[in-house]
């Protein structure tokens, strides 16, 4: 009853031959390393491919880096509008309104937005901490005047003292913030005696000391006195001087950029130029140039060549095995194992030679990063991919021999 | 005679009815004739006949290396022409041990790497397989040399390690094709003398050679002529 049902199903008179994985992998081992030298010089042209294939990826990920640690996240979130008025119209008068801080302000994505410009007084442009005729000379010290928003958009850090506010700006009071450098320079040390410096004979109480900026790191070699306060001694700055400085929300740079003009002078627009940050996309392509495609290209061909001496070596090895072959068939392999255990041993030699390749590739990169003093960096997915890259090389190319293995007829190869 | 036919008849462990092999050719060259033929378990056969005769050809049939073109091939009472190629390669692999004029050993594995061959693709587990094929090198006298290459063996000895690899799958029948041809006598016949042991064990054993001494070992003896198969009584 059993045997019949068994039967009128297709079921086999006998267990099927069958060959596990771990005996199929160590056959193949066995295989490669029965021949080592020819085994080595056959995986040299996938070595030399997928070598190539990670050095040119290291090395165009480790130069991308350099690009990417300057271009941070400082620069993404800020930008800044410049006056281009005098080139336009010499009579335009100040371009910047009174309220610019506030109108840009009103934009999303805006975090502090103000103008500033360096101020040039006429006659005596030195800065003491005592009146004239206290004691002679005194400093070259730039000054700069900013909007309470200009300021905080340079994100500085305080050492003593606060950053006058808008209340202050707007009294034109005559405050100073001042850099540490500069308060060492002058011999201030404590804001608690209410010191002042002198821009000529302008006595400007100092309110704070800042110790750093994340930008405008020349803020800090200054004697940054309000906007207003600037204006209402030394005038409007001269055409194309001032300029603005917003500090944005990640993300937010190009549309503010974008709407910053309009938002400042809608009559106008065209008088200011808002510059938006670089984007660090097209700044990499300038890096990653023609010369990588042609090296990328040079290791495809390294790949085709190796491949076609996997080929041609497992070509050969099965011609050289028809004993092998026929004996395996004898002793139960189907043709499906012979094609299974060929494959796998020009796959192995495929993945080996990815693996050399991909530690000589990576080699050269951590030696060039050395040599021109980089970090080196090569991508998780470019270090994972490489051997897999041999594997399929050494697959591919193993195809043709290991069917025409498994196509060999046991008693014609058993006869040799 | 007929007193001696068992009661419970087990099926004959070859039974050619009819079989022939034409090659295609072209010319196409008929290598054997319908030839009819049983040999019962337990049975040593020699088969002889001149060069050419189609002796290989009939231990190619025998062995399910090749398919008759005409008549039918039972073995073990499975009639092997209705298989499909993959349950031909299965039975062959499980149930017929195959000894070479020319050894046919891998010369970089040791010798029980190469018995364990026999198993490799019988499902069965590496640490059976190796201790099976460590009991087959001894069992033909070579217990002493496991782990020894081929090419660091003698003829008689490589032999035997093809012997041993015939043996440890514990196939229904032994099929040997010039098992001596490329030794001295002396060494000849201490291989004869391991088939002899085996005979004795039980074990089914079809030899095919040329030479009258080799053939006298068997118990039967059929010789091919020109792809004639006939039989005749020992001397
Ligand atoms: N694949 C084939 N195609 C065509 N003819 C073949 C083929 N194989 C063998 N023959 C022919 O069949 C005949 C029998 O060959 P076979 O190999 O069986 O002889 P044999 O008895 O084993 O000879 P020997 O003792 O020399 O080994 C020979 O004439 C041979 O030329
Ligand atoms: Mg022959």
């Amino acid at each position: 009853m059993r045997f019949r049902r068994r039967a009128a199903r297709g079921g086999s008179p006998v267990e099927p031959s069958v060959l596990p994985l771990r005996e199929l992998l160590s056959e193949s081992l066995a295989g490669m390393l029965q021949r080592p030298g020819r085994s080595a010089l056959t995986a040299l042209g996938t070595v030399l491919g997928v070598g190539t294939f990670v050095a040119i990826l290291g090395l165009t990920a480790t130069t991308s880096s350099q690009i990417d640690s300057r271009f941070d996240l400082l620069t993404a979130t800020e930008v800044t509008v410049e006056d281009t008025s005098v080139q336009q119209n010499a009579f335009a008068g100040p371009v910047f309104p009174a309220d610019a801080d506030e109108r840009i302000g009103r934009l999303g994505g805006v975090e502090h937005a103000g103008v500033y410009w360096t101020v040039h007084p006429a006659g005596s442009a030195t800065v003491r901490s005592s009146p004239v005729g206290a004691d002679s000379g005194g400093e070259e010290i730039g000054i700069v005047a900013a909007s309470p928003g200009a300021l905080l958009a340079a994100d500085p850090h305080l050492a003593q003292g606060r950053l006058y506010d808008a209340y202050l700006s707007r009294g034109a009071q005559p405050v100073a913030v001042i850099g540490s450098g500069i308060a060492a320079r002058l011999g201030i040390t404590t804001l608690e005696t209410y010191p002042a410096v002198f821009i000529g004979d302008q006595p400007f109480t100092v309110v704070g000391i800042i110790d750093d900026t994340r930008r405008k790191a020349d803020l800090l070699l200054s004697v940054i006195v309000p906007r207003t306060t600037a204006e209402r001694i030394w005038g409007p700055p001269k055409g194309g001087d001032a300029r603005m400085l917003i500090a944005t929300r990640v993300g937010a740079a190009g549309q503010i950029a974008h709407e910053a003009p309009t938002a400042l002078r809608p009559d106008h627009p065209e008088y200011l130029k808002a510059v938006p940050p670089p984007d660090p996309r097209t700044l990499r392509g300038t890096v990653t140039g023609d010369l990588n495609q042609l090296f990328l290209l040079l290791a495809a061909i390294c790949l085709v060549i190796g491949a076609v001496g996997i080929a041609n070596t497992t070509l050969v090895a099965v011609l050289e095995r028809t004993g092998e072959i026929g004996l395996r068939r004898a002793l139960g392999a189907r043709g499906r194992h012979i094609t299974a255990q060929f494959l796998a041993e020009s796959g192995a030699l495929g993945a080996l030679g990815g693996l050399v390749g991909t530690s000589l590739g990576g080699l050269t990169v951590v030696i060039v990063a050395l040599v021109r003093d980089w970090t080196p960096v090569v991508h998780p997915a470019t270090i994972a991919a490489a051997p897999v890259i041999g594997l399929l090389t050494g697959l591919l190319a193993g195809l043709y021999p290991a069917l025409r293995a498994s196509r060999i007829q046991p008693a014609e190869a058993l006869r040799r | 005679m007929v007193a001696e036919v068992p009661a419970v008849e087990a099926p004959a462990v070859i039974e050619l009815r009819q079989a022939g092999l034409t090659y295609p050719g072209p010319p196409p060259v008929a290598a054997l004739t319908a030839c009819e033929l049983t040999v019962g378990a337990g049975e040593f056969v020699t088969v002889v006949g001149p060069s050419g005769s189609g002796k290989s050809t009939f231990l190619n049939i025998v062995g399910l290396l090749d398919v008759p073109t005409s008549g039918s091939y039972l073995l073990d009472g499975i009639d092997t022409g209705a298989l499909k190629d993959a349950d031909r390669t299965a039975l062959r692999g499980r149930r017929i041990g195959f000894v070479f004029q020319s050894f046919h050993l891998l010369p970089y594995r040791s010798a029980v790497e190469n018995v364990r061959l026999a198993l490799l693709y019988g499902a069965v587990p590496r640490a059976e397989s190796h201790e099976r094929a460590r009991e087959a090198l001894a069992r033909v006298g070579l217990g002493h040399r496991l782990d020894a290459v081929p090419t660091r063996l003698s003829g008689g000895e490589q032999q035997r390690v093809a012997i041993a690899r015939a043996l440890v799958s514990r196939p229904s029948l032994l099929l040997c094709d010039e098992p001596t041809g490329n030794l001295d006598t002396a060494t000849a016949g201490a291989i004869l003398g391991l088939l002899d042991e085996l005979h004795a064990d039980g074990m089914t054993i079809v030899v095919i050679t040329h030479d009258p001494l080799v053939a006298a070992r068997g118990a039967r003896t059929v010789s091919i002529r020109d792809g004639v198969l006939t039989e005749r009584a020992t001397v």
